[in-house]
């Protein structure tokens, strides 16, 4: 399968690197200066009217699509991006941004402090979801795109998809927020919250102060195979793993006996080797602190906002239930946002937007041609 | 210039509907009728549709669509939001068909319901002479598939309006082919309605409900007078207590 994605990949990509002197923050707080990877895939049109942002979750990057230079691994949203797929970029010219606050290019909190000569740790500024926003837009300036055709993205992504709706309504066609919410629920900030008390429960934490010495791979492990579990479904678990035992011979208790284990402590390893753990928990505090609504009716924040919306959510998803973007939805509906809401039939959990390829390519195809044709109805008579 | 291949009971529909206003299908299935009322009408409409195949055909057709059920859907719109809410061919599909038509009713200025005649002469006959649930091009299912979950005559709804007080503006009757003027509940296999607000505040003036509601209490105790004392006789003495031998015995 991965063969066949190939031929409709875009092909050889190179993150690119943004850099600007200075960020308001949502605190107030003047930053910078900001260097923000993102990468590009097909051509901004003349009236720069093709241009679509896609936004990424967690623990993604830059690298939606296409492959490096060398490399081997397609970006994470390669399935979606690509000549004739989703986001088609015979016709539209797609960015997508690394967010403020990560570590995969963009300034966060393993950067060097300018001041100090040394990573910023803890005297990195507690950042929202806006402010990643706000250092998006600034890289949407430089590029000279008056008006975004749409914001895309699942999950955390989809929170970034909200934010712009908010902050910048002016400045975006239409949106496509996936699997996402409002704001978190308790359960959403509680798991959250073990991953990162995992972490900091790693002596090799120790406060932040770890780079350079032994890094806390053992919390972030931790952290990450909580999430994980989140991600998938009680039966996409079932399907995968069963309750397969691995064969090898066993040397000492407890080790991983099931596969379920095993996939679990490969990707907690794995993630240490990407990742850098206090960029884990300025990042999912951002996603706990986020609402989208201000505390007020989400309508009501969105009164007079001219845009499209295409909502999609997934039956299995347990970590952003349906009802959240069902939410999204209702907003757009009584702020008078014309909107569509389909809620697609997964087993995959929270993971679906990365792989329910078929459903979410009819959906936002079309959605996208709509918008960007600017008419309402497409098709013939009895079809 | 409305096209010839346009189904007939969305031929009367777009007729009730006012160019350039706006529209909410409930259980607007792959977005035909919507898509015609776009096109014809250049109206601004917005669907609801439970079934996931068919919200992907609405989307194909770059039609608005919420997934959803219409008995939940509808209670977030604000009052008057529509100028037309539509319930072609689902009002008999939903729950609580009380609570959607009052909805309905508050979310739209008028609401357009069409609805599969139950008492058409082809289902009397089939029940009649058959003695089985009929099966007709306008109730299309047999009962084990049916995702009706009400069975209604042209009458019935049109005296269902009368006790609820709901207004009707204009009704259509149809068979397959043309439109049905006389014996509608006969003959006609659908009907469709257009209907305004419940007629407020029934003051003292107003005996229609207390009416229709005595005159039906009446019928209904005659009928069970009648049957509840024949069908005891006959079980009883007859039958037994064998009833599978009785069911024999009366066929």
């Amino acid at each position: 399968m991965e063969r066949d994605e190939r031929k409709n990949s875009v092909g050889i990509v190179q993150t690119q690197y943004f850099t600007f002197d200075s960020l308001k923050l949502e605190s107030e707080e003047s930053f910078g200066p900001v260097v923000i990877a993102y990468e590009t895939y097909g051509e901004l049109n003349k009236d720069k009217s093709n241009a679509i942002l896609v936004l990424h979750a967690l623990s993604g990057d830059a690298h939606a699509a296409g492959i490096h230079e060398g490399g081997n691994n397609p970006g994470w949203w390669d399935a979606l991006i690509g000549p004739g797929k989703a986001f088609d970029i015979n016709k539209y010219f797609v960015i997508c941004s690394n967010i403020l606050g990560g570590c995969k290019g963009s300034t966060g909190p393993s950067s060097i402090n300018p001041k100090t000569g040394k990573p910023f740790a803890l005297d990195f500024p507690v950042i929202g979801i806006g402010d990643i926003v706000s250092a998006q837009k600034q890289l949407i300036d430089s590029l000279g795109i008056e008006k975004l055709l749409a914001v895309a993205g699942g999950s955390m992504g989809g929170m970034q998809v909200l934010s712009w709706l908010v902050k910048y309504p002016e400045r975006i066609r239409s949106v496509i927020p996936i699997a996402t919410a409002i704001k978190h629920s308790p359960q959403q900030i509680a798991f959250n919250e073990v991953g990162r008390q995992a972490i900091m429960a790693d002596a090799h934490w120790n406060a932040g102060n770890y780079y350079g010495g032994s890094l806390p791979a053992k919390g972030l492990a931790v952290a990450r195979m909580i999430g994980h579990i989140t991600y998938m479904s009680d039966s996409s678990m079932a399907e995968k793993f069963g309750r397969q035992k691995k064969d090898s011979s066993q040397q000492f208790k407890f080790t991983a006996d099931f596969e379920v284990e095993g996939y679990l402590r490969y990707r907690g390893d794995n993630f240490v080797k990407r990742f850098d753990a206090n960029s884990y928990l300025y990042i999912t505090k951002a996603m706990d602190n986020f609402d989208a609504s201000e505390g007020r009716p989400f309508q009501d924040v969105l009164e007079g906002a001219k845009v499209k919306a295409l909502v999609i959510a997934f039956k299995s998803d347990w970590l952003y239930p349906a009802y959240q973007a069902k939410e999204i939805a209702k907003a757009f509906k009584l702020s008078g946002i014309e909107a569509t809401y389909c809620e697609i039939d997964s087993t995959y959990g929270h993971d679906a937007f990365l792989l329910e390829v078929e459903e979410e390519t009819h959906l936002i195809a079309h959605f996208l041609k709509k918008v960007f044709y600017g008419y309402e109805v497409t098709g013939n008579y009895g079809k | 210039m409305v096209n010839e291949n346009i189904r007939l009971d969305h031929k009367m529909i777009l007729g009730l509907v006012d160019p350039r206003s706006t529209v909410l299908d409930l259980g607007c299935g792959n977005g035909e009728l919507l898509y015609i009322l776009i096109k014809e009408k250049n109206i601004r409409g917005q669907g609801i549709e439970i079934d996931e195949q068919a919200i992907y055909k609405c989307v194909a057709k770059g039609l608005n669509v919420f997934h959803g059920d219409i008995d939940t859907g509808l209670a977030e719109y604000r009052d008057k939001s529509f100028d037309y809410v539509i319930l072609n061919q689902s009002l008999q599909q939903v729950q609580h068909v009380d609570k959607v038509l009052i909805d309905a009713l508050r979310a739209g200025k008028k609401v357009i319901v069409g609805i599969p005649n139950f008492a058409y002469y082809v289902s009397r006959l089939q029940v009649f002479f058959r003695g089985r649930v009929p099966v007709t091009p306008s109730l299309p299912y047999g009962w084990y598939e049916t995702p009706n979950l009400h069975f209604l005559s042209i009458s019935d709804f049109i005296s269902y309006c009368r006790l609820k007080r709901i207004k009707i503006e204009k009704s259509i009757y149809l068979n397959e082919r043309r439109d049905i003027v006389f014996l509608p509940n006969l003959f006609a296999q659908t009907g469709i309605f257009l209907i305004s607000s419940i007629i407020k505040d029934p003051g003292k003036n107003d005996y229609t409900g207390t009416f229709d509601k005595s005159a039906i209490d009446t019928w209904r105790e005659m009928i069970y007078f009648f049957t509840r004392d024949y069908s005891d006789l006959v079980i009883d003495e007859v039958v037994g207590e064998n009833w599978a031998q009785g069911e024999k015995f009366f066929a």
